[in-house]
């Protein structure tokens, strides 16, 4: 178990790139500090990590987090991380998306990650809102609420994450909230683990804009909204439809097995009697050399 | 009787073999005509090499595919068509700015839009210079018989490894289908480049480590160094900056890698320059037009020779001014309405008359639109 | 050097083998290409149209042949039409030299425009000896190598060999050197008529 310290100084570019851009109470540093503990605890090499992400607040992940990072362009993490993945089948590979960035400009990617079944952890931080841009609805904003660009009221619905990636093939589906960062931490870890398209929603707090907008209150009061909406699923099992009307379900919400694409395609390599090309090889560092 | 690596082969054929020739271990890309064929040989043969073929869901994700598989290591590249070409801008953009090895074959087609899928252009010229937005110094090359595809193939993904940039090989629609014979190297005889390694442990690593090539040493994922990349402006380290200085050091060092090196990764070829005072122009499946209409002009007592851009960007300005100084007239022929002229134009002194001979129909250019362009202008 | 480029220039041989979409004509020309480029040692380009003409309309396939190098790839001036039906020729015609070589598929092709043309029913031979009109184009191949000689017969067949459909093979060099016989035979014709006259 490493204390908190040591994650601190093992998992952040601590002395270089801190303080961060993002809001005071925002929720996507405890998503962070969720992926972190759970990557600590599964004692995963941060060489071997790759963490992926496009254009947005939850989009500056990476450069806080001392692995192999990729800051890409809006939207297309899922299809960056999918040419990472295949080069390098054996590294662990996770995409950090936000609502907007990973559902509607990457919307196509994320669906096509899932159905492909590519090893790729997904963290789709949900605060409900194009944050960095400055409030607009995102396809995550609930119907009738306000956002800057849905000044009378959001007249379109949102996904339900859930039911979109299981209905295009991932293996693994979790909720959580930013107050309940333990049960978070446990769901991610799930979610390293799975040998598939796994996805983990983090339902976060955009006290800044999304809160002001449609008079949520502070970030506070937000993560108390979660700490009273959100139930679990197994919980949520034996309530009433009524009962469970408006709520948050959370936990582990699909789990399923199907063959895993880059598995697939090493077979298909063995069974053409294809050898991988050998990964560094000593002629390299000559050429550097006469160069 | 044939000798074992003498083969008949489509352009887009010969585009593959050069791409397997040349050691690509990751290919993304979607359908499109007329390149499809490189998609289809590559997803044939790639994972008998232990290489690895995927169909991406449209171009965006196979460009942003090529650039994740070669920061972890590949050798990559695409294929595609205008209109795919269009929509890996941005990501190619990525690629120029986090200075990213990879290779995109563009076998144009007319356009704009859906265009003319299955007829000839070259009108991709300009957009393969300046098709994403901000400052970039790209290196495109334009091949014009197979035996070329085959070997320009190869030397965009040394020139993109050499340089750790983008290299755009335009192709067309007609040197992609048609066939004709190519003789297929021992392995033994080709030069194959790789990235520069860094040579420094994983502390003292910079990413974007300034040199006096301006091209930084390039350590893969994977291998302990855990860097950063970032399309956000970003200093030596690969970390986003806002610092004036830092910004302009960045963009410079763009430019200076590609414009400081022009000499290195600049190629043409000339044919009758010495004593003619009229040059032809020309690049791609054009050149082979004005390859016969200056031999046939050549018959007919003009003073004629050709000058022929293999790499179009950057442009061989250099060279062409020089041959320029002796020429009264230098004719231009593109399958597009004026692309290339400009460059030759803005090169080209008062002396110099540029005129240009353009088709747009989706018909390659005969050698005979070239001649009476030679005897109209000539007058 | 002007010498030189005058042979390179009357050096090319231009063919066009046409027909409509699904006789095969691109593919005739592949084996052309083969035959005369990769076993012959000359140069050769193919080229062909695509499309929806392709599928259905005049469809054709070009092929320049030449002992040097082969600068513009397309046809310019054609020495040899090869056509399959009376629309591909009447398209085409104008497109052959004024004394170039006509050779036309006379199951189809009724009104031919010069009484020089080899006319033979490639068709009806292609049923005749394999069956099928699905091998026309090899027939074509055949006769096209007995009236000119631009590629050698048994160079044709070690292509059409190795390009056939598996299982399709006896088919097609029955058709090959059905085409060869009947091209033989028709110049064979030809001189006893010229010896006549």
């Amino acid at each position: 178990m490493s204390t908190a310290s040591t994650i601190v100084y093992n998992y952040l570019r601590s002395k270089k790139k801190f303080p961060h851009v993002w809001c005071p109470g925002c929720g996507i540093g405890i998503v962070m500090g969720a992926l972190l503990r759970s990557m600590a605890d599964l004692e995963i090499d941060k060489n071997n990590v790759v963490m992926v992400s496009g254009i947005g607040c939850t989009g500056r992940m990476p450069v806080y987090c001392d692995f192999n990072t990729l800051h890409t362009t809006h939207g297309r993490a899922i299809a960056f991380a999918t040419g990472v993945k295949i080069a390098k089948p054996n590294m662990k590979v996770i995409a950090v998306v936000g609502d907007g960035d990973g559902l509607a400009i990457g919307g196509n990617h994320f669906i096509h990650a899932a159905r492909r079944n590519i090893d790729i952890t997904t963290i789709l931080v949900n605060n409900r809102i194009y944050g960095m841009t400055g409030g607009q609805y995102s396809p995550t904003t609930p119907w009738q609420k306000i956002g800057s660009t849905a000044p009378h009221g959001n007249v379109e619905h949102p996904f339900d994450i859930c039911d979109l990636a299981k209905g295009s093939g991932a293996t693994y589906f979790a909720r959580g909230t930013v107050y309940h960062a333990t049960q978070l931490q446990v769901l991610i870890k799930a979610a390293l683990q799975k040998k598939g398209f796994s996805v983990v929603e983090c339902i976060s707090n955009c006290h800044t804009l999304y809160g002001r907008l449609n008079r949520e209150g502070s970030a506070v009061k937000m993560i108390q909204w979660m700490k009273e909406n959100a139930i679990n699923a197994k919980v949520a099992e034996k309530k009433s439809p009524e009962e469970i009307e408006g709520k948050i379900l959370t936990g582990e919400l699909w789990n399923i097995e199907r063959p895993e694409y880059t598995e697939q395609y090493e077979r298909l390599i063995e069974r053409l009697g294809g050898k991988p090309p050998a990964e560094e090889k000593p002629e390299e560092k000559e050429e550097a050399v006469t160069q | 009787m044939a000798e074992d690596n003498i083969k008949l082969m489509q352009g887009n054929e010969a585009c593959a073999y050069g791409a397997l020739a040349a050691g690509v271990t990751f290919f993304g890309g979607y359908p499109i005509t007329p390149s499809t064929e490189i998609a289809e040989i590559l997803s044939r043969e790639m994972p008998k090499n232990g290489g690895r073929f995927i169909q991406m869901e449209d171009e965006i994700a196979s460009m942003a595919a090529i650039i994740g598989a070669s920061v972890a290591g590949a050798k990559s590249m695409t294929a595609t068509s205008g209109p795919g070409f269009s929509l890996m801008q941005e990501n190619l953009g990525y690629a120029y700015m986090t200075e990213v090895p990879c290779v995109v074959v563009d076998v144009q087609r007319g356009g704009p839009s859906t265009g003319l899928p299955t007829k000839v252009a070259q009108a991709d010229t300009m957009q393969a210079k300046w098709g994403t937005h901000g400052d970039f110094f790209p290196i495109v090359l334009a091949a014009s018989t197979i035996e070329d595809t085959y070997h320009m193939t190869i030397k965009a993904f040394n020139l993109a490894e050499k340089y750790r940039t983008p290299v755009t090989l335009l192709l067309d629609e007609v040197l992609g289908h048609m066939r004709e014979k190519i003789r297929i190297p021992d392995s033994s005889e080709v030069e194959i480049v790789n990235r520069i390694k860094p040579t420094v442990p994983p502390e003292w690593y910079q990413h974007f480590e300034l040199t006096a090539t301006h091209v930084s040493p390039m350590a893969n994922y994977g291998e302990g160094y855990r860097f950063h990349m970032t399309g956000l402006t970003h200093d030596p380290s690969g970390f986003p900056t806002a610092k004036p200085a830092e910004i302009k050091e960045k963009l410079d060092k763009l430019k200076s890698k590609i414009m400081q090196n022009a000499d290195d990764i600049c190629a043409y070829s000339e044919e009758f320059l010495d004593d003619a005072h009229i040059v032809v122009i020309a690049y791609g499946i054009t050149a082979r037009a004005a390859q016969q209409a200056v031999r046939i002009a050549r018959q007919r007592r003009f003073k004629v020779g050709l000058f022929q851009p293999i790499t179009i960007w950057p442009f061989p300005e250099k060279r062409l001014r020089k041959i320029l100084e002796n020429a009264d007239l230098a004719i231009v022929a593109e399958l597009n309405q004026g692309q290339l002229i400009h460059e030759v134009r803005k090169i080209a002194k008062t002396k110099t008359r540029v005129v240009g001979t353009f088709r747009y129909d989706g018909e390659l250019m005969t050698p005979m639109q070239i001649v009476d362009k030679i005897k109209e202008a000539h007058r | 050097m002007k010498k030189q480029n005058k042979k390179e220039n009357d050096a090319r041989f231009e063919v066009r083998l046409s027909g409509s979409g699904g006789q095969g004509l691109i593919f005739a020309g592949v084996l052309l290409s083969e035959a005369v480029g990769v076993y012959g040692g000359k140069n050769v380009t193919q080229t062909q149209s695509y499309g929806p003409e392709a599928r259905g309309g005049a469809s054709r396939s070009d092929v320049v042949i030449s002992e040097g190098t082969i600068y513009y790839p397309k046809a310019m001036e054609l020495d040899l039409l090869m056509a399959l039906t009376q629309e591909a020729c009447d398209k085409y015609y104008a497109d052959l030299k004024e004394d170039g070589i006509l050779i036309v598929d006379s199951t189809y092709v009724r009104l031919v425009p010069t009484d020089r043309a080899y006319c033979l029913e490639f068709t009806r031979a292609a049923r005749r000896v394999a069956g099928t009109p699905v091998v026309t184009n090899v027939v074509a191949l055949g006769a096209l190598s007995a009236i000119t000689g631009i590629v050698d017969i048994n160079n044709l067949e070690k292509v059409v060999l190795g390009r056939a459909p598996r299982g399709t093979e006896d088919k097609n060099k029955a058709a090959l050197h059905e085409g060869y016989r009947m091209g033989q035979e028709l110049l064979k014709q030809r001189e006893a008529e010229k010896a006549v006259t």
